[in-house]
């Protein structure tokens, strides 16, 4: 995808309409940054940096009341919802790579038949609003060590249907409530929701919950992100 | 023997008040950027008066700036404590604040160098306050999840937006009368730029 391609997409994505875009301001090409880029990223490292320092993984996320779920759910992408990919889960597989010593496919079957646990959380958008939801699945440290992933890697990347793609630290993978998640409210996930399988990381911003995830890695290679890549902050912890 | 003067304006109050003019600047644009992604109230700010141009530029200048406002922030509060600087803002009673506003709507307000008046006493220390919720709410909406007991304090993510915005408000507020007040009275300015000498 081009720059150009990629930046009216990332209009349409925040929803503010094209009018409010100023020409010439930062990060408007990430493959030619300029002085202030250069500055802003240098920030942003270091923002990582302290985030990562600040990150207590005995800290838990809070948890919410069944009734304070917000329903029907938010849909956010880079696309608008009738574009959202849709996956056949008779026919798909979670595929591994990287440091992961059995990278052999999984199906939505095998996954279902881990244990599970489930979570009201709350979902902050990069963009400032919330939402709460109810969403259940396998915890991601349990399958990580079940798959033999290296655990000392320092990411865990992570492939979508659609396209996009994003990347986590190990220290936050392994926190409890990181899940592969694949239900919302006690039922499998639907399409624009990121079916069948999403990772909810409720100590993450939102666009750090990748959706319909089809392919898993870990990592000590940076991998980047769709959002990232254009300039959000990597780690983005909340 | 000349006698001392001491500057109006020392030094180190001086290189953070310039060093927050930016940061509050670059602060305040990138905010309502960021404000625009999801607006709380009816309206969104106009695309000429934000910095960034988009969401995820807005965020990065406000995530870099926020260091220059906190730390030169923490430099001024410590020197202050230090110094006594703060005893500037004292003693404040509502009488006077009260004595000086009338004097100030009938332009009788008399001025002297390096001594402030009840409503700038009033206005400084409130500007002060708002940056002290501006800087802990920004912190609880960066880090609900690690930052927890702040998030509390301002009762929940939801609620701390909304703090955030009502102490953007008042420093905006602030700014502007402080800027009109510089305007009408022009010869405060040069003390604040070269320290200035206090009448002896």
């Amino acid at each position: 995808m081009s720059p150009i391609q990629r930046r009216a997409l990332l209009m349409r994505a925040l929803a503010l309409g094209a009018a409010t875009t100023l020409p010439g301001c930062n990060y408007e090409d990430p493959n030619h940054p300029d002085l202030a880029d250069d500055f802003l990223h240098a920030m942003s490292y270091w923002n990582d940096r302290v985030q990562q320092a600040l990150f207590d993984p005995h800290t838990l996320a809070p948890t919410f009341r069944p009734d304070q779920i917000t329903n029907p759910p938010r849909f956010n992408a880079f696309y608008s919802i009738s574009q959202a990919p849709v996956v056949d889960p008779a026919t798909y597989r979670l595929q591994l790579g990287g440091q992961i010593r059995d990278q052999t496919p999984w199906t939505l079957a095998a996954l279902n038949a881990l244990p599970q646990t489930s979570q009201i959380t709350r979902l902050v958008c990069v963009e400032g609003w919330r939402v709460i939801g109810q969403w259940s699945g396998v915890p991601l440290s349990d399958f990580l060590r079940r798959v033999g992933a290296d655990t000392t890697c320092r990411y865990v990347s992570f492939q979508c249907a659609d396209g996009y793609y994003s990347s986590i630290d190990m220290e936050s993978a392994l926190q409890p409530q990181t899940i592969l998640a694949l239900q919302f409210l006690g039922a499998p996930l639907t399409p624009p929701f990121g079916a069948p399988v999403r990772l909810r990381i409720p100590t993450k911003l939102g666009f750090k919950n990748p959706k319909s995830i089809v392919q898993l890695a870990v990592t000590n290679v940076y991998p980047g992100g769709y959002w990232e890549d254009q300039g959000y902050n990597w780690f983005s912890g909340s | 023997m000349k006698p001392t003067r001491k500057p109006i304006h020392p030094w180190p109050v001086r290189l953070t008040h310039w060093l927050n003019a930016l940061a509050i600047v670059m602060m305040i644009g990138s905010g309502w950027q960021i404000y625009d992604a999801s607006p709380l109230f009816g309206f969104r700010f106009p695309p000429l008066i934000t910095i960034g141009g988009w969401l995820g530029a807005a965020i990065a200048w406000h995530l870099a700036f926020m260091w220059l406002l906190v730390v030169n922030g923490l430099v001024y509060f410590t020197y202050s404590a230090a110094t006594g600087h703060f005893r500037k803002f004292f003693p404040l009673s509502p009488r006077a604040v009260w004595q000086d506003f009338r004097a100030a709507l009938r332009f009788r307000l008399p001025h002297e160098k390096g001594v402030y008046n009840a409503i700038q006493r009033l206005l400084y220390l409130g500007v002060l306050a708002a940056g002290v919720v501006i800087v802990l709410s920004g912190l609880a909406i960066w880090k609900p999840v690690q930052l927890w007991f702040l998030c509390d304090l301002m009762d929940g993510y939801r609620i701390a937006r909304y703090v955030h915005f009502f102490a953007m408000a008042v420093i905006v507020s602030f700014t502007c009368i402080h800027v009109l007040l510089v305007a009408l009275v022009p010869k405060v300015l040069p003390p604040m730029l070269t320290g200035g000498r206090q009448e002896p």
